[in-house]
């Protein structure tokens, strides 16, 4: 399905279009609250950055530092040139442990290798276990939004899947589990806990790796990312490479920007901190911890154009506010990663032929970077990405001649002069058989609205007019000021 | 776009100029700075445009003035970019950049002006264009020049701050999504109350405008140069 039809396909779902709006007004006022309660936020942000590109600048060297520390704590680090090798490593380490059930908590990484898919042929049942991606797993979907995966289903849709899927519990109508957010919440948790317990392995995402401490920091807002940590006998826990942050004085910066952005929350309800596996005198935890560090892609974006957003937290206050987003939803991006980061990050892992296009999903009105906690400059890099999508894929010949045109025309003023004239023409005759349609590529914009027309006299030609007069009246004055001398 | 669509916008800009006791004039040579092809990743296409821009610019002297807070950001920011990596080009594109202002902008921060001697008798609202406010980062200098319209009353627009969905060809390579979203910004316009919705920019005007013709409103979309040289009325 192209990406047009995506589009069309989310704006005539008025059930997606609630979701969306209720979206965009909550979580922006939310976001807004907690960022003007933080004191100094602006320079919360600077340092956030600031922290975000040492980290990037040096990469290799705090990867390297992280993998010291994490074994020094008894954990073990994989690295994972690609999707397919993470894939692998994950298996692997699956079937060592002897698993067949896999607790999963969210993880976008393991969406982007496609984790579960690679697991399940291996003959692995995993289990999604945040209640959003629960939620998604048992309808057969995918997430839609970085932060909330299951930010385009109401709560009936979620009373209906449960009524279908884990059945109605006695005594209980179809109208009051939709109505019930309680009773759906302990239909989700007993589902799940009999998975904690039976789950040989634990697979969780990482929010950011401390390279100093080898500490691996995950936010969540539900208890079951400590489960999946602490419950099975293996944990293994993926993360981006570029999640490294130097210090543990650096993961407090970017754990308050981090919620305040994402929820609006000053501190998600659960911040935990992994430092490797269970320890001799103590009495729980997984007896095994694996560290995968996923580059897919990530290395070569360093020193490349769309290298900054690589900064990305991941908190989603560019999806939210977005306002294409906010129309379309995730789905219709057709891509793991959606909204404004998710057009740079997904076209920039390794798919700018088939994903660059997202790029034009945005009217560069610049809302992201203005919330962005990290103020990555989304703006100029889906430019970038535009014409790296161009680069790669040659363009659409309609375009290319029409900017190309437009390019000569602009370059030479009578050319210019001509266009205009041409393009007044145009106009008018395409209005004498009633309002005026454009055509063609430019059909669009009167598809929505109407087009005022090209003037038939433009600015440059009253303004020369003004010039010709005013030069006549001088001309007139001075005469008439000889004949006064004479 | 105020040359060929909206001759109108440029008149007004002239005369509250000259009001002020400027002295204006209009290199003929001008024709775009180029953003078009920028915004739509067509980088040398833009580049040629923009040095022509540059090569028009570059032989006048005093502050640039455009009634297009795009094109101004344009000229401070996408001209960086585009010449990042031609120091010559780059000198110039900084030293044109620097005399470039949005009309608001020279008004009030260069002039010191904020009552142009303007009246209008009705309801306005304002709707501050993205690159104007996040691009320019000037979301106050059109509100205080409005605030001493005679007879004007400044009623606040929900959502103000919220794309209008133009983003030049934006606009006709989604028009579905740009559409819903202009859609949004006349329903707000309608609640204001306002006879007309001010901007600074004639691609969100051509945009509301449009829409709201298309939806039969009464409220127009008018720039704010026409509000100060009184070129329209309620």
């Amino acid at each position: 399905m192209t990406l047009n039809a995506r589009i069309e396909l989310a704006l005539h779902n008025p059930h997606l279009q609630r979701a969306l709006d209720a979206n965009y007004t909550r979580s922006l006022e939310k976001r807004d609250l907690a960022m003007g309660a933080l004191p100094n936020s602006a320079l919360v942000r600077d340092r956030a950055r600031a922290i975000r590109l040492e980290a990037l600048r040096n990469l290799d060297q705090y990867l390297v530092q992280l993998e010291a520390q994490v074994t020094a704590r008894g954990g073990v680090v994989h690295w994972a040139a690609n999707a397919q090798d993470a894939g692998e490593i994950v298996a692997r380490i699956a079937k060592a442990a002897r698993a067949r059930l896999v607790a999963k908590s969210k993880s976008m990484v393991s969406e982007e290798i496609h984790l579960n898919k690679r697991l399940q042929a291996d003959g692995f049942e995993v289990v999604e276990t945040d209640l959003g991606e629960y939620i998604l797993q048992l309808r057969g979907d995918v997430p839609s939004h970085i932060v909330a995966p299951a930010i385009h289903l109401t709560r009936a849709d979620v009373a209906k899947t449960f009524e279908e899927k884990l059945g109605l519990p006695a005594g209980v109508t179809p109208e009051q589990l939709a109505t019930d957010i309680p009773l759906l919440t302990s239909m989700a948790r007993k589902a799940l806990r009999t998975v904690f317990v039976g789950a040989g392995v634990g697979i969780s995402g990482v929010n950011f790796a401390v390279a100093e401490t080898g500490a691996l920091c995950l936010v969540s807002n539900e208890g079951n990312g400590r489960l999946v940590t602490s419950l099975p006998r293996v944990h293994i826990a993926l993360m981006g490479i570029e999640r490294v942050v130097p210090t543990m004085a650096d993961l407090e910066v970017l754990l308050r920007v981090l919620s305040r952005s994402a929820t609006g929350q000053n501190i998600t309800c659960y911040t935990s901190l992994v430092c490797g596996p269970r320890r001799a005198q103590e009495p729980d935890g997984p007896e095994e911890l694996h560290l995968v560090l996923v580059d897919n892609g990530r290395a070569a974006m360093l020193g490349g154009e769309l290298a900054e957003a690589l900064l990305c937290i991941r908190c989603g206050a560019c999806l939210n506010v977005c306002p294409v987003y906010r129309e379309i939803g995730g789905h219709a991006y057709g891509s793991v990663y959606p909204g404004p980061i998710g057009a740079l990050v997904t076209p920039a892992l390794g798919g700018m032929r088939e994903f660059g296009e997202l790029a034009q999903a945005s009217s560069l009105c610049g809302a992201c970077q203005e919330v962005c906690p990290v103020r990555i400059d989304i703006p100029t890099m889906l430019i970038k990405t535009r014409s790296l999508h161009l680069a790669a894929t040659g363009g659409a010949p309609v375009w290319n001649a029409g900017i190309k045109m437009w390019s000569w025309a602009m370059r030479a003023p009578w050319m210019y002069r001509l266009g205009l004239r041409v393009a007044a023409w145009g106009a008018a005759l395409l209005a004498t058989a009633g309002p005026l349609r454009l055509p063609g590529p430019l059909a669009g914009w009167t598809d929505h609205r109407e087009f005022p027309g090209i003037a038939s006299s433009s600015f440059r030609a009253r303004w020369a007019a003004r010039q010709r007069a005013a030069a006549a009246a001088a001309r007139a004055a001075a005469k008439s000021g000889e004949r006064w001398e004479f | 776009m105020a040359d060929a669509v909206r001759p109108e916008i440029g008149e007004a800009t002239v005369a509250v100029l000259e009001a002020q006791g400027v002295k204006v004039e209009f290199p003929a040579a001008q024709t775009c700075c180029g953003q078009p092809a920028y915004n739509a990743g067509y980088r040398s296409e833009a580049r040629a445009v923009a040095a022509h821009f540059l090569n028009v610019f570059d032989a006048t002297s005093g502050p640039v003035v455009t009634p297009s807070g795009s094109c101004a950001a344009m000229v401070h920011h996408g001209f960086a970019d585009l010449f990042g990596n031609d120091p010559v080009q780059l000198r110039r594109a900084q030293a044109v950049a620097a005399r470039t202002r949005e009309l608001s902008q020279f008004l009030v921060h260069d002039l010191k002006v904020t009552n142009v001697g303007a009246r209008f008798n009705g309801r306005i609202t304002y709707h501050p264009s993205c690159h104007q406010l996040r691009g320019l980062g000037e979301g106050t200098a059109p509100l205080a020049l409005l605030a001493q319209v005679a007879g004007a009353e400044l009623v606040p627009l929900a959502g103000a701050e919220e794309c209008c969905g133009f983003g030049g060809l934006f606009s006709v390579k989604l028009p579905q999504v740009s559409g819903e979203m202009v859609a949004r910004k006349t329903a707000n316009i309608d609640a204001s109350g306002a006879a007309v919705c001010v901007t600074c920019d004639p691609g969100c005007l051509m945009n509301i405008a449009g829409r709201l013709q298309r939806e039969q409103k009464a409220a127009r979309c008018v720039h704010l140069a026409e509000v100060l040289a009184g070129s329209v009325q309620a």
